[in-house]
């Protein structure tokens, strides 16, 4: 299989000036971030839903539009998580035709970043370098250390100091070099623009960052293919950079244009943390001027307070009829339980972020309960288990006895196990 | 009084190669249009039709977001570092 992409360059998004194909993050004459532009007539009869179905069963299948150099042989099966429909959680939140994307069980490393770094790295090896790094809140240390432990690339990993134990660990198990810096994720995310420019590193989110983007269009892609070939009403995305939530829309425009779903409206959702919500604000005074923001907030892998993508992302979300809204930290974990208890699916604080908001947004009557909704999981809660830490108290060891085991349910439940009654068990009663 | 003003690599081709200079301004419109008189041509890449500076470049003090500590109003104290970088930089051109 040719694993190429036909076409792309980079384009600047304000004066639309194009610039080849290079490790630049931004135009150098109106310094606006710059896209991955591509000539999708090339591609027209070649991404189509057989060659697509053809293809493996990971993110590879969609390479006719991602940005890789030709020749690219994709290294691991990244992506195609599972969309199942959420009947528990409806029932719960007064949704009827609800879905998640479930990026908590993303290969390799749990989390969606799996997706935009495999993209990254490819890249970083087409420009020769040997050296790659990132500013990260957490999941996407873990993606570059992991997917450069693979490619054999050196990595150097700058994160907050606060960041959680598991994530720190998850990073340095690979062998990353990790640098905890005494500052938030914006703190992080500045010195990282001084350094890409200074070495000559490759930066998954910083010079190689509009490539990197690109890799978030597989969740849209995915989300389309496997609802049939259609695409939903509504989609509830959490917002920290604000990259995520826009891609997943080109995503669907390119399925558009291409003649695989049937053009029809669909509304975008954002998810933050009240504690870290500038995106959101923005959203609800009905603007894209965002006001920076110092993060407080558990969800931690969404602490970004001066999202580079943010202004566009709330302009497209309030032109597609779209909301954003904000929860608290309790809130978040109530989210995070909620969606264990009712769909046996584990996230990170960021997933109760979704969760919360998608609730709220049905509660308050912005998502009809049944229009096709599909709410996305970005990350996996065994990596922030602090979060619960004191919910869930050690009860006592009990005696390896079935006299022991039947007093225990009865001093728990206040009666005996139904079933165990009904079979007629001695210790029924 | 003087503040410390450095920039990006991305803008040194429009100050001769100087990646710092010093400021008497007291602000930051003061020091926009300090920047007009000494590099007009970096004056024209980083503001925008309406002669603000564009929405792309952010101003830090000391580490701090200029936004934090009352943005145009906050009054530049003598040996201030005043960092200007785009909201998404990185690379070279």
């Amino acid at each position: 299989m040719n694993y190429s992409c036909s076409k792309y360059e980079l384009k600047c998004n304000e004066c639309g000036k194009r610039f080849g194909n290079q490790p630049l993050s931004a135009c150098p004459d109106c310094l606006a971030p710059l896209e991955v532009a591509y000539d999708l007539e090339a591609v027209r009869g070649i991404f189509t839903r057989e060659n697509i179905a053809a293809g493996p069963a990971n993110i590879w299948r969609y390479a006719a539009l991602l940005p890789i150099p030709d020749g690219f042989q994709p290294d691991l099966p990244v992506g195609f998580t599972p969309l199942v429909k959420a009947k528990n959680l409806g029932k719960r939140i007064g949704a009827t035709n609800l879905y998640i994307k479930n990026d908590a069980v993303c290969f390799p490393t749990l989390s969606f970043k799996d997706r935009v770094v495999s993209i990254a790295l490819a890249n970083a090896q087409r420009f020769g370098f040997d050296i790659v790094g990132c500013s990260s809140t957490g999941n996407l240390a873990n993606s570059v250390a992991a997917q450069s432990a693979r490619l054999g690339l050196k990595a150097c990993i700058l994160v907050p100091a606060d960041l959680e134990p598991a994530k720190v660990l998850n990073t340095l198990v690979y062998g990353a070099r990790l640098v905890r810096i005494d500052g938030n994720y914006d703190h992080v995310n500045r010195l990282c623009s001084q350094i890409a420019e200074e070495y000559n590193w490759g930066f998954v989110n910083v010079n190689l960052r509009p490539y990197y983007a690109e890799g978030s269009k597989t969740v849209g892609y995915e989300i389309a293919e496997q609802l049939g070939w259609r695409l939903p009403d509504n989609v509830v995305v959490p917002m920290a950079g604000g990259s995520l939530i826009r891609k997943i829309r080109k995503a669907f425009q390119q399925l558009i244009y291409l003649g695989l779903v049937e053009d029809k409206p669909v509304r975008f959702f954002g998810a933050q943390a009240t504690g870290c919500s500038p995106i959101s604000v923005a959203v609800k005074e009905g603007t894209d001027y965002i006001e920076p923001q110092r993060p407080n907030t558990i969800a931690r892998s969404l602490a970004i307070g001066n999202p580079a993508d943010g202004p566009a992302a709330a302009k497209m979300i309030l032109s597609t009829g779209g909301w954003a809204e904000d929860v608290s930290d309790v809130e978040i974990v109530s989210g995070m339980q909620e969606l264990a208890e009712t769909e046996g699916i584990f996230t990170e604080t960021a997933g109760g972020v979704t969760t919360a908001v998608t609730a709220r947004l049905y509660a308050h009557g912005r998502i009809s309960p049944d229009e096709l909704t599909v709410t996305c999981i970005t990350g996996n809660g065994l990596k922030t288990t602090d979060a619960l830490t004191g919910r869930y108290p050690e009860e006592r060891a009990v005696r390896p006895r079935l006299a022991d085991f039947d007093a225990y349910l009865r001093e728990l439940d206040g009666e005996a196990e139904p079933e165990l009654a009904a079979a007629g068990g001695k210790h029924g009663n | 009084m003087a503040i410390k003003v450095v920039l990006p690599t991305a803008f040194i081709r429009h100050t001769d190669g100087r990646k710092q200079f010093d400021s008497a301004a007291l602000n930051l419109p003061g020091l926009i249009a300090d920047i007009g008189q000494t590099f007009p041509a970096l004056a024209t890449q980083i503001k925008d039709e309406d002669g603000k500076l564009r929405r792309f470049i952010n101003i830090y003090v000391n580490d701090e977001d200029i936004r934090f500590l009352g943005g145009e109003s906050y009054a530049f104290q003598d040996g201030d570092e005043v960092m200007l970088i785009p909201s998404i930089a990185g690379g070279k051109i």
